[in-house]
């Protein structure tokens, strides 16, 4: 697969100045812009007949559809079909975790500048489709105009929060520190490896956005699960993650019950770390959590309460998933 | 079996000035804190009862009793030999000093003194401390030492030499001084406190026993920093390995700074678990020392009477 | 060992400074008191199988009036000036220091470690994490941790027999100083210098209730872990009991920090500095008969100088002086228990059996108490079973490689990832492998050492969240 960030990974400075966001041909979306997708296609003869979108899963840069060859129907909040969405299997999410893992090295091996373009970039993607999103994320969460608007807005937002973060959180998080002894002895925080994101059920692109985007800013992979009811911004998303700079495999995206599909990756053992913030249900995230000792992953619990995704979200979840190294040489002639 | 050739294996590295750089430059790098914290470790251990009392005779019978002052006449040495032949005059078991150690100009009054005991005569040379004269006086130094009697000339390498990398004029040098001490053993000193770093005091050691050294020495003891654990650690390292490589056995000689029995235990210890039993002999391992042997004796008194004994209890020679 | 001609002489520390008393209680709300229901259990010394003392064995019951007693003495501990917390763990430093003799010898007969190794590493850094934490307690508005960052509430903390009483100051100090107050659960196996550190909080007059110190098996630990009153876990152990900790607690809003274990590569290239290498490599092994979660148990050397390294580590291995704990002169002393030794000796077989080739120096070793000597397996390859389990105890595994880029695949070729070591005296690819290790705590040109100010913990397997430095405070914050 052909990858639009082969050059801007390189550690020098001037290509990734020079890549992605000089190129003037990767500033539009190569897939066809939807007209509408927040309702169901209205029988007005009149027009054509609107062409309706196929949504599919994202693993590894690809658009495949469920190995189950499985979908189930999304609805909006009143119960009106939106479209049918891949229901993953416990296979998709067996490829979506190796998609992620082969992604690991070199993204977090990345500079964190170059991971900081890349990610804005997303923003500036999603800036580009936010009518798209706006009419989405209404649809799914039953939202005004208004407020879907708000909530694209703060999403926009927040993935520009974030990626500012990539080159400024191993300051805030690392530290030099003076033993009592001849050595040079310094703390960095490092990505923990593969983190699957339990994306949140309450919040379909804003909540989604503010759990991914802050595992990528440092340096994981993830796998995706986006929320049950509400997959379809998520679907986009990755569109938007295809389009962008992010290369393959660095954001895995599934949809389909988030019941079935925690389990597997709370058991995977190539998984390092597992955000439950959209295992809702509290039997659930236990059983997950317990599941996800077996080799110790890292777990973020859901919180106990609802989450306001419009507050500041802090550097919580960013520094959940990164590990911090120290290491000491001596100092001496 | 080993060669007793010296050198043999090695012969080939000394033929010019790149493959000597070459060589020594292609020795392990020293890591001065791991160097020292294994020197500091050695340290703690516990030198008690008959382990003491074996490792003070030993460290006695080492001891290359210096004098090297300005000041030095043919009275002082000879009250120093007296003192070196027969240390603690209310004990004759006590052994003697392996030396006295002194200028070229007092080797003749050192020899004379000695006579009959057993103990040798060190004489210092090739323009002590500094080593700053041209070649053709250092020669004559050696031979007038030699000549003297001196049955052990301890030399200074050219410092300035070395530290330039002009490695095979400091070998030659050595070579030739070698040759002037014919049958006397040659110790190079080599300065180790003006090397500054523990790499050019693992160069330096190599560089003396390729050039045919029999022992290396660690410092002249005129200049700031002179024998530490943590240099002598290393050259002990390097006597190790420079014999496993060649078959060659080299002594050790850290000189300046060591003045009480506990510091000349600690040596003994790092001679004892860094290059083994082969080198706990007068005859591989010796102390540069002028102060040293009191305290010895006094600990000495200590282990055999079971008090504490005190200056007066022990000769001032 | 071979007759040498330098022979150290016995130099045993005195015990005088350590009497130990024939029975000893659990320690709640300030004071000693047996278990409920009367049990007890013996600490014994592992050099010498000599019984040291009846220690209570702590129930369900001391366990919870244990947690109630953190629990009553929570609100003013928390509620106090940090700068008054400050000053009773810097009582409590100070306390350290003067009675470190006594502490030092403690800790050696009951753990079996060498008194040199108590005296100059335990102890020096019990009283300096004590130190550290002191000083944090009125400045966790600075710490990074927002403007205000609060307590959790109860801390049941349980720890290893490795280092008992350094384990319990990296637990302890940063709790106390974060405002926490603390139910610690000490191993079966080394009791005593844990209720020694309780005398020192009744002397520091710590809060009654602030510090408890329950004894006893794994039982009490479970009891402690499960306990709903507690707030935070922390536990140092094996990486089996970590994962059912985390299971336990799973769908409880406890934090949960984990330090477990290791199989940590100890790699030398060819242009290492090989004295210092050496040294390394057998501190990284042999520190502690090699009980260390972070050992350099797979030695990782390149081809091109494994002869040489191995030539000069099997020397330097035969100077190794196995023996007496409480000999200022042991190098190795007892292995902890009956039990970690037979783990060993099964390993280590397992290893022979697998084919590699076993070597130790000619050792003596004592008739009584549980020995092992220093063992060194060559030609392990990655699928060796001592290659990859943690063993625990006194042997090294040595593989070796060809490239940087094998050397990095083998040593992240583990589920562990605690400790990682580099010997190079390139300094660009000791930056370049320090990147690529998936280790919480990489040693260049150094190994095994550790600092009150230096964060520690692992990747992977080896456990979550940071003991030391301002890191370590996270773990006891509400953050």
């Amino acid at each position: 697969m052909s990858d639009p960030m082969s050059d801007s990974m390189s550690d020098s400075m001037s290509d990734s100045m020079s890549d992605p966001m000089s190129d003037p041909t990767s500033e539009q979306p190569h897939t066809p812009e939807r007209t509408d997708g927040s309702a169901m296609p209205k029988p007005e003869h009149a027009t054509p007949l609107a062409v309706l979108k196929t949504y599919k899963l994202f693993i590894g840069g690809a658009f495949p559809r469920s190995e189950s060859g499985r979908v189930y129907e999304v609805t909006d909040p009143q119960g009106n079909w939106l479209a049918n969405a891949p229901l993953a299997s416990r296979k998709d999410a067996r490829d979506a975790v190796a998609a992620a893992r082969k992604a690991f090295p070199r993204w977090s091996g990345a500079t964190a500048y170059n991971r900081g373009q890349v990610l804005y970039r997303v923003a500036e993607l999603l800036q580009g489709r936010r009518d798209q999103f706006r009419a989405e994320v209404a649809a799914a969460e039953g939202l005004s105009k208004a407020q879907a608007r708000a909530a694209v807005e703060a999403a926009v937002d927040r993935w520009v929060w974030y990626a500012g973060w990539t080159d400024k959180v191993t300051q805030i998080a690392g530290s030099s520190n003076p033993v009592a002894g001849p050595y040079f002895n310094l703390s960095s925080p490092e990505p923990t490896g593969v983190v699957a994101v339990l994306a949140p059920q309450d919040s379909s692109l804003l909540g989604l956005v503010s759990v991914l985007a802050p595992v990528l800013a440092g340096g994981n992979t993830a796998v995706l699960v986006a929320g049950e009811r509400t997959p379809l911004p998520a679907l986009s998303l990755a569109e938007v993650l295809a389009t962008s700079d992010v290369p393959a495999g660095v954001v895995n995206v599934l949809s389909g019950r988030t019941a079935e599909l925690g389990p597997p990756l709370a058991a995977h053992q190539d998984v390092n770390a597992i955000d439950l913030t959209g295992a809702a249900d509290p039997a659930l995230a236990a059983e997950l959590e317990a599941t996800a000792a077996e080799n110790l992953k890292r777990v973020r619990r859901p919180a106990v309460d609802a989450e306001d995704w419009t507050a500041d979200p802090g550097t919580s979840r960013l520094l959940a998933f990164l590990e911090t190294k120290t290491v000491w040489h001596p100092m001496g002639v | 079996m080993p060669s007793t050739a010296p050198a043999l294996p090695l012969a080939d590295v000394t033929v010019s000035d790149a493959a000597l750089r070459r060589f020594l430059h292609g020795l392990p790098g020293v890591d001065a804190v791991g160097l020292e914290s294994r020197a500091a470790a050695l340290g703690t251990r516990s030198i008690k009862t008959t382990a003491k009392s074996y490792a003070i005779d030993l460290a006695i019978s080492m001891i290359d009793l210096t004098t090297l002052e300005g000041s030095d006449t043919p009275g002082k040495v000879r009250s120093l030999c007296a003192k070196g032949a027969a240390p603690d005059p209310s004990d004759r078991s006590v052994p003697a000093v392996a030396a006295i150690c002194v200028y070229s100009d007092m080797v003749r009054e050192a020899k004379e003194a000695l006579r009959g005991t057993g103990i040798a005569v060190a004489s210092v040379a090739t323009a002590f401390p500094a080593g700053r004269a041209a070649r053709s006086v250092k020669l004559a130094d050696t031979r007038e030492a030699v000549a003297a009697g001196a049955d052990e000339v301890d030399m200074v390498i050219d410092r300035g030499a070395f530290l330039s990398g002009r490695y095979l004029q400091v070998f030659e040098e050595i070579t030739a001084v070698k040759a002037a001490c014919g049958e006397a053993h040659l110790k190079v000193i080599l300065e180790n406190g003006e090397l500054a770093t523990y790499d050019a005091i693992r160069r330096a050691s190599w560089l003396a026993m390729l050039a045919g050294a029999d022992f290396i020495k660690t410092s002249t003891g005129k200049v700031a920093v002179n024998a530490t654990p943590a240099n002598t650690l290393l050259m002990l390292e390097a006597v190790r390995d420079f014999r496993a490589t060649t078959g060659r056995q080299v002594g050790v000689k850290p000189a300046g700074g060591i003045r009480t029995a506990k510091d000349a235990l600690k040596y003994l210890v790092l001679v004892n678990e860094t290059a083994g039993d082969d080198w706990l002999d007068p005859a591989w391992f010796r102390f540069g020392a002028s102060s040293l042997l009191n305290d010895l004796l006094m600990q000495r008194q200590k282990l055999t009477t079971g008090r504490y004994s005190g200056p007066d209890y022990v000769t001032v020679d | 060992m071979t007759a040498m001609k330098f022979e150290y002489a016995p130099a045993p520390e005195s015990r005088s400074t350590a009497a130990i008393a024939s029975s000893h209680g659990l320690f709640i709300d300030g004071e000693f008191r047996p278990a409920a229901g009367g049990k007890v259990f013996k600490s014994i010394a592992p050099a010498s199988e000599e019984v040291l003392s009846e220690v209570a064995h702590a129930g369900a019951d001391d366990v919870h009036a244990a947690v109630e007693a953190a629990r009553r003495a929570f609100p003013r501990w928390s509620g106090l000036p940090g700068a008054e917390r400050a000053k009773y763990l810097f009582r409590i430093a100070r306390l350290i220091q003067e009675r470190s003799r006594e502490l030092a010898v403690l800790e050696s007969l009951d753990n079996g470690k060498p008194i040199r190794e108590s005296r100059d590493v335990d102890l020096p850094l019990v009283a300096a994490h004590f130190f550290y934490y002191a000083g944090w307690a009125d400045k966790l508005p600075h710490a990074g941790f927002g403007p205000d960052p609060k307590p959790l509430g109860v801390a049941g903390q349980v720890i290893p027999w490795n280092f008992p009483l350094l384990m319990l100051a990296w637990k302890i100090a940063p709790a106390l100083a974060t405002g926490n107050t603390v139910v610690l659960k000490p191993a079966e196996t080394t009791p005593l210098t844990a209720l020694r550190f309780a005398e020192i909080c009744r002397q520091a007059a710590l809060p009654p209730g602030v510090v408890n110190i329950v004894t006893g098996d794994g039982t009490a630990g479970a009891a402690l872990v499960e306990h709903p009153g507690v707030d935070k876990i922390a536990f140092t152990g094996s990486t089996g009991v970590g994962r059912r900790i985390a299971r336990t607690v799973a769908g409880t809003r406890k934090k949960l920090t984990l330090e477990l274990g290791g199989k940590a590569a100890n790699i030398v290239f060819d242009d290492a500095p090989l004295d210092q290498a050496v040294e390394g490599i057998v501190n990284g092994i042999f520190f502690n008969q090699g009980h260390v979660c972070c050992a350099g148990s797979r030695l990782l050397v390149q081809e091109s100088v494994a002869e040489e390294l191995l030539g000069a580590l099997k020397r330097r291995m035969a100077t190794l002086r196995v023996g007496d704990p409480l000999d200022k002169n042991t190098d190795v002393g007892a292995i902890n228990s009956a039990a970690q030794l037979a783990r060993i000796r099964e390993l280590a077989d397992a290893g022979s059996a697998e084919g590699a080739e076993r070597w130790s120096p000619p050792c003596e070793l004592p008739a009584d108490g549980y020995w092992f000597p220093p063992t060194l397996f060559t030609g392990v390859t990655q699928a060796h079973r001592i290659a990859r389990e943690e063993i625990f105890g006194p042997v090294l595994s040595v593989l070796t490689f060809r490239t940087p880029e094998e050397a990095v695949a083998k040593a992240n070729n583990t589920p562990y990832g605690l400790s990682a070591g580099i010997w190079t005296e390139k300094g660009s690819r000791i930056l370049w492998l320090a990147g690529q290790l998936r280790a919480g705590v990489v040693w260049s040109n150094t190994f095994n050492k550790f600092d009150p100010t230096s964060p520690f913990g692992g990747y992977q397997e080896s456990g979550y969240g940071r003991e030391g430095g301002r890191h370590g405070l996270g773990a006891y914050l509400d953050v």
